[in-house]
């Protein structure tokens, strides 16, 4: 029975390892934003090369979890559903990747007074990519907790939504130069962008959840 | 001849494991669970083995077909039975091989004028809604259970992919083994008094009979259907008459062979009578009906949504099709066999009032003075002698069945060179003595040589119809069958004065 396992366990180590990395990404994703914010620059590149090499890693290991399961035809009723999970998955990731790339190329000046909805954007847009993975993860084990994780992930891109709003409407009804306006809505709206892709993933876990039930 | 009669053996193999394939694999390869050539190779394997190892048990080698007395007939009923089944398979509905095998027999019975054992027509009918029943019962409990367990159990969606496949490898093997093991001799069966006795050695080592030489062509033919044709019916199975999930594929798998193993197994019966526990009643069943319920059943359990009744139709008209098929190609077949041809296609079974079979039925309480205007007089088969005693006043049904059974004549001459050559195994030390004592002896009606068995040695005898006794009278009933077999003096029957 061990035997019959072996290669299976090989596989489930890295799709964990994977989804480690998409929660790694979160984590650090928001680590870095304060970083930035607070002017730790040195920090702040310090993550944002982690982030690019576990997504340079993340992307090898979707890679050999997708074509394992295309060569030796796992999974038959439900490949396409996990293909497309982790997939888009890889969204979220490349979000944050990209994010963090922009705000160390660009280098726009956020006011201090704006800081902390920054801060907030980026924490619900991580804490909707934890729980994501949390889903993910409930999803592959056949646990019933996938809906409850779904749930939240729409709570938190809501909540982000919100915090995306009203920094927005602060930042155009500042004094700021227009241009600046823009640099800083846009910043706003990439950030935002990470729990969006929580959110279409975790769509589309819901419904591959309702499809594996027998 | 041999060779030609054996190729509609052949070709009804070929449609079995066309057709019975998709009750083993149907659902693995209709979810993609398992490739089809791997079912198909697997399937090939298993079948051949189950034939040739299992399929060539002593007594019951004549299988379903062994109730027509020349190969004539039996070529045209094996050959009804693989068109009807082929014409099934072809248009991708599962159906019962061994139904289309008593149809073809009931076409041989209305052409040569044999009577039909009603029982036999009933099995069929009851088949087809008792055995559905089960299966979907049992297979909605599995499912049941199944979700309870996996709703309490956390598995891995890779770790459940293996263990449903490995599930479906295992239970087809199994599957595959039973089937060759219990079909083979529908196909081959008829031959085997035909091919000359002998064995021979294996490699040197594994001893081979000829017999089990037949097997394996029929295995093979069996084996070669499964690889060649069987993929449409897989797919009606699994896929079209209801779209299964991998682990409610395996369910239906595991249904099946559940109602297989409790409502058509005997050893099964046999322990739980030798343990004293009621024993649970065999029923008729079939596995190509058996998964149809199965799916169903889940189907049902499932909420109902989604059955495709159209192809649910489809399928039990063709369960009702496919002997009434068979019989008639089988009829027809027969009669061009016979008169374009010129093949025996049967030996008449002539029927008369001897003296013996005349005390016999009197002191069974049939009136005397109603048969004495039959008595003496031959009859060519069973049809024309039962038309004769339905035209007699005063024979109650009663009367007419116990006079049939009495005044069927059958040849038999107790050889000793024959006796010399009964398999000794399947007899006690007693009853061989018995036979023994009556070399040189003969009989013109069957229950003349089972009543002289009894006068000889008691352990001939029939015992009183229990629950316990069920045992001893049914493998009693298989010897004596076996007995009458080797000592029947075949194209003899006319003999009595």
């Amino acid at each position: 029975m061990a035997h019959l396992f072996a290669k299976t366990r090989l596989l489930e180590s890295k799709i964990d390892e994977y989804l480690d990395h998409t929660s790694e990404v979160g984590l650090l994703f928001l680590e870095a934003i304060k970083d930035y914010l607070n002017g730790n620059h040195e920090e702040f590149e310090s993550r944002r090369q982690h982030v690019t090499d576990l997504e340079r890693h993340g992307d090898e290991l979707r890679r050999e979890v997708e074509r394992q399961l295309y060569a030796e035809t796992l999974i038959p009723e439900s490949r396409g559903d996990v293909l497309g999970i982790l997939e888009h998955t890889d969204g979220v990731i490349n979000t944050a990747k990209m994010t963090l790339m922009r705000l160390s190329v660009e280098r726009p000046e956020i006011p201090s007074n704006l800081t902390r909805g920054y801060v907030e954007l980026a924490d619900y847009g991580c804490r909707a990519a934890q729980e994501l993975v949390m889903g993910i993860r409930a999803f592959f084990r056949g646990a019933p907790l996938v809906t409850d994780f779904v749930h939240k992930v729409g709570f938190w891109e809501k909540e982000a939504d919100k915090i995306a709003e009203r920094l927005r409407r602060d930042i155009f009804a500042s004094d700021l130069d227009l241009s600046r306006k823009m640099h800083l809505g846009d910043f706003v709206m990439r950030i935002g962008t990470l729990s969006d892709e929580a959110e279409e993933v975790s769509d589309r876990l819901a419904i591959s959840a309702i499809k594996r039930s027998i | 001849m041999i060779l030609f009669y054996l190729t509609s053996a052949v070709f009804l193999g070929w449609s079995l494991g066309a057709n019975h394939a998709a009750n083993e694999f149907g659902t693995a390869v209709a979810t993609r669970m398992v490739k089809f050539r791997t079912a198909a190779t697997i399937c090939a394997v298993f079948v051949v083995l189950g034939a040739v190892l299992s399929g060539a048990g002593t007594s019951a080698t004549l299988g379903t077909l062994g109730a027509v007395n020349a190969l004539g007939g039996s070529f045209m009923v094996a050959l009804a039975a693989g068109l009807s089944v082929f014409w099934m398979t072809k248009v991708g509905l599962p159906v019962s091989v061994s139904q289309a095998v008593v149809g073809g027999i009931i076409g041989w019975n209305l052409f040569t004028g044999s009577q039909t054992d009603v029982s036999s027509l009933i099995a069929i009918v009851s088949t087809w809604i008792v055995c559905p029943v089960l299966a979907g019962g049992i297979a909605a409990l599995l499912f049941a259970g199944t979700r309870r367990y996996l709703a309490g159990h956390e598995v891995h969606i890779l770790e459940r992919d293996v263990t449903v496949r490995a599930g479906f490898l295992v239970m087809g093997a199994f599957g595959a083994y039973a089937l060759g093991a219990n079909n083979v001799a529908n196909v081959v069966g008829m031959f085997v008094p035909a091919v000359p006795a002998g064995s021979t050695r294996l490699f040197g080592l594994v001893p081979f009979s000829s017999a089990q030489g037949l097997f394996l062509v029929g295995g093979v033919a069996i084996a070669l259907g499964v690889a060649t044709y069987s993929r449409r019916v897989m797919m009606t199975v699994g896929k079209e008459l209801f779209k299964l999930s991998p682990v409610t594929g395996l369910i239906v798998v595991a249904a099946q062979a559940a109602v297989l193993f409790l409502f058509a197994s005997e050893p099964l019966r046999d322990w739980l009578v030798t343990h004293n526990l009621p024993p649970i009643p065999l029923v008729p069943v079939s596995s190509s009906q058996a998964v149809i319920g199965a799916v169903v059943g889940i189907a049902l359990a499932k909420g109902g949504r989604n059955i495709r009744y159209g192809v649910l139709a489809r399928i039990t008209g063709a369960w009702a099709a496919t002997p009434l098929i068979a019989g008639a190609v089988s009829f027809f077949g027969l009669f061009f066999l016979q008169n374009v041809f010129t093949l025996t296609v049967s030996r008449p079974i002539p029927y008369e009032i001897t003296r013996p079979a005349f005390e016999r039925v009197v002191s069974q309480g049939v009136p005397a003075d109603k048969l004495e205007a039959l008595a003496g007089a031959r009859f060519r088969n069973a049809r024309e002698f039962k038309a004769a005693l339905r035209d007699t006043p005063g024979l109650a049904p009663a009367d007419v069945r116990l006079t049939l059974a009495a005044a069927e004549l059958r040849r038999y001459e107790i050889d000793p060179a024959k006796i010399v050559r009964l398999d000794l195994e399947l007899l006690t030390p007693r009853q061989i003595e018995a036979i023994r004592s009556l070399a040189w002896t003969s009989y013109d009606h069957t229950w003349q040589l089972r009543d002289a068995l009894v006068r000889e040695s008691s352990q001939w005898a029939f015992l009183p119809e229990t629950r316990r006794n069920y045992i001893h009278n049914r493998d009693l009933e298989t010897r004596l069958r076996y007995l009458e077999a080797a000592f029947r003096v075949n194209g003899a029957e006319a003999s009595p004065e």
